[in-house]
């Protein structure tokens, strides 16, 4: 399996920054920033990671697993996360996740017919001060309102 | 480029100690850092020896700021400076607490500082090597934290013989993958090292066997990040700042039904009544203050009335049976649903239990499962007493604090708005009368 020239050499640095010969420590970095390439944690990716750090693909599906961010299936092209934690709660977030399955017909971990856009209810993302908020892949968007959700998921399903 | 996390200006109340930079324009720059007293703390440490500066983080009364408010200057010491193996430096910067994100506006506006403050941690335990763990979340924090690495390594303040001090310290991000366990300190170094997050049974403690086995000082991003104003203004005049027996400033997450929420630096001991009516602006709509979640959801909760006479301080919220925690300020106003904010924290709390201890396991999925009925106003007043009783049996039965986490919080609810769950029972009742009776497998 290859991966992208910028990849590979995060790769080859990311080795000598963990002890000698604890090198698994590598393991989760290596498959989120795969992920961002290959889109999810496919099989061959797994086997590619339990490869290059000489563990076993047993230990990759331990982690795999356990973290929420590392996906077990290929997700939308843009993945819209709705907080609805106690921060977002108080400021309707609750409202703007029943709006967002009800706009895109999906539910949790739900991927649109065409792909385009996968939904998430996430637990706390850290924006409690600028509630609600949601995050749309990396990136972050405070004091949501109805409309501005409207508007991105009309904009989304458009490109 | 980044969503902005600041207000114009600080609040005239607030103390602007860590956060004098944030305003400066491209603050997160080491140029910006070191015109504006950067990495000046670290060469003046850089003339002490260990133990001075174990000392005078002693002298400042600065604990820890990521929830359990530990003595950071006594946690160092605990680290054994002469053992064979490498020492380590791990920073939490995983936060996860639901009300608090204070951690990705220092990271945001001043990486360099949490640089500067670990590397003075190193300097203190003679540590070589050390991690910044990110939650994955907060991608766009490893990028600019990775940027200010490189800075920094480029300028000679991270690398061999830093400023010709003789003194070498290598740093990096590390990336978590989503897990609100992972912000335990052990469960943190197991995934560090690579593995799913579960937490380890202590003693031994970080500060003797941490990463990769090896004695490690692991604090939050807030406490590395206020050292070096320690070592700029004398710990004695840090400390000054706050209370006795609780120095300095702490960022303050206000968030929920107030007019201004936002992350301001308080000093220790702010009156709550002064934080929510000045630096808050008031409640939402003039509306009443219901209840008050002090530091993160996992702290028991306050009702209005014990809330307004408080200090925002260890002690205080300790006499009141609650905890200051990470800072993250959740305010109810009269318009909140107790339950259905009882019901979403434990929901958290259920899906973030990894599963290892069996009582914070069963106990969350059990208690979501009867806050689910209670919030539909279905279930008997027996569900209510249950609820209290399964979080009391949870509590210190469990390897690391996220049973305590979940119980705390609930227990307190259950407690103090009681009536509220009675009401929703109440209501159902009524709406129920003239249905045909259900059958009752009770008898």
């Amino acid at each position: 399996m290859t991966f992208s020239p910028e990849l590979e050499k995060r790769f080859a640095e990311m080795a000598g920054k963990y002890p000698e010969g604890r090198q698994k420590a590598c393991l989760i970095p290596m498959l989120m920033y795969a992920q961002d390439e290959v889109g999810y944690i496919s099989e061959e990716l797994k086997a590619e990671i339990a490869r290059r750090l000489s563990i076993s693909v047993l230990e990759v599906n331990e982690v795999v697993g356990y973290y929420t961010m590392l996906r077990k299936k290929r997700m939308g092209k843009t993945h819209l996360q709705i907080c609805t934690n106690i921060s977002c709660l108080l400021w309707d977030g609750d409202k703007l996740w029943d709006r967002a399955c009800e706009k895109l017909g999906i539910g949790h971990n739900e991927v649109t017919a065409d792909g385009t856009v996968s939904l998430e209810e996430v637990e706390c993302i850290g924006a409690c001060s600028w509630a609600p908020a949601i995050q749309v892949n990396y990136d972050f968007q405070h004091n949501v309102t109805i409309d501005q959700l409207d508007t991105l998921i009309d904009d989304l399903r458009k490109a | 480029m980044y969503p902005s996390l600041l207000h114009d200006s600080p609040h005239p109340s607030e103390t602007v100690v860590l956060s004098k930079r944030y305003r400066l324009p491209n603050s997160r720059s080491i140029d910006t850092y070191l015109a504006n007293d950067g990495y000046k703390a670290f060469m003046r440490a850089s003339q002490m020896s260990p133990e001075q500066i174990i000392d005078e983080v002693k002298t400042s009364n600065l604990r820890g700021r990521g929830g359990a408010g530990f003595p950071t200057g006594m946690k160092w010491s605990f680290v054994p400076r002469t053992s064979p193996k490498p020492k380590y430096i791990v920073v939490n910067a995983d936060e996860s607490e639901p009300g608090t994100c204070k951690d990705r506006v220092i990271i945001q506006y001043d990486p360099h500082q949490l640089i500067e403050g670990i590397l003075i941690a190193a300097r203190a335990v003679d540590a070589h090597r050390g991690w910044i763990y990110i939650r994955g979340e907060y991608r766009y924090l490893i990028d600019i934290m990775d940027e200010a690495l490189a800075e920094a390594y480029a300028r000679g303040w991270l690398g061999k013989n830093i400023q010709g001090t003789g003194f070498d310290f290598e740093l990096s991000s590390h990336t978590g993958a989503g897990a609100y366990e992972c912000g335990e300190e052990s469960a943190l170094l197991e995934s560090l090292e690579g593995k799913r997050g579960v937490p380890r049974i202590r003693p031994p403690f970080p500060a003797v066997s941490g990463a990769f086995q090896a004695p490690t000082i692991l604090n939050n991003v807030e406490t590395f990040a206020a050292v070096p104003s320690i070592f700029l203004m004398g710990g004695q005049a840090w400390a000054d700042l706050g209370i006795p027996k609780a120095g300095g400033t702490k960022l303050t997450c206000l968030t929920g039904h107030v007019n201004r929420p936002g992350v301001h630096e308080l000093a220790l001991g702010f009156p709550v009544r002064k934080m929510i009516e000045d630096v808050g602006g008031g409640m939402r709509g003039g509306n009443k203050l219901k209840a008050m979640i002090p530091g993160g959801s996992s702290c028991p909760v306050l009702t209005g009335e014990e809330a307004w006479e408080l200090t925002m301080d260890y002690d205080s919220m300790a006499k009141a049976k609650t905890m200051l925690g990470s800072g993250g300020v959740v305010i109810m106003d009269e318009t909140t649903d107790m339950v259905k904010a009882c019901l979403r924290i434990i929901r958290f709390y259920q899906h973030e239990s990894c599963g290892w201890c069996i009582p914070c396991r069963e106990g969350t999925l059990w208690l979501k499962k009867l806050l689910t009925r209670l919030d539909e106003g279905v279930g008997s007043a027996k569900d209510i007493d249950l609820v209290g009783d399964l979080a009391d049996n949870m509590l210190g039965r469990t390897f690391c604090p996220l049973g305590d986490a979940a119980a705390l919080p609930t227990m307190s609810i259950v407690r103090k708005f009681r009536h509220e769950f009675e009401a929703k029972l109440a209501k159902k009742a009524v709406s129920m009368a003239g249905l045909p009776q259900l059958v009752s497998i009770n008898g």
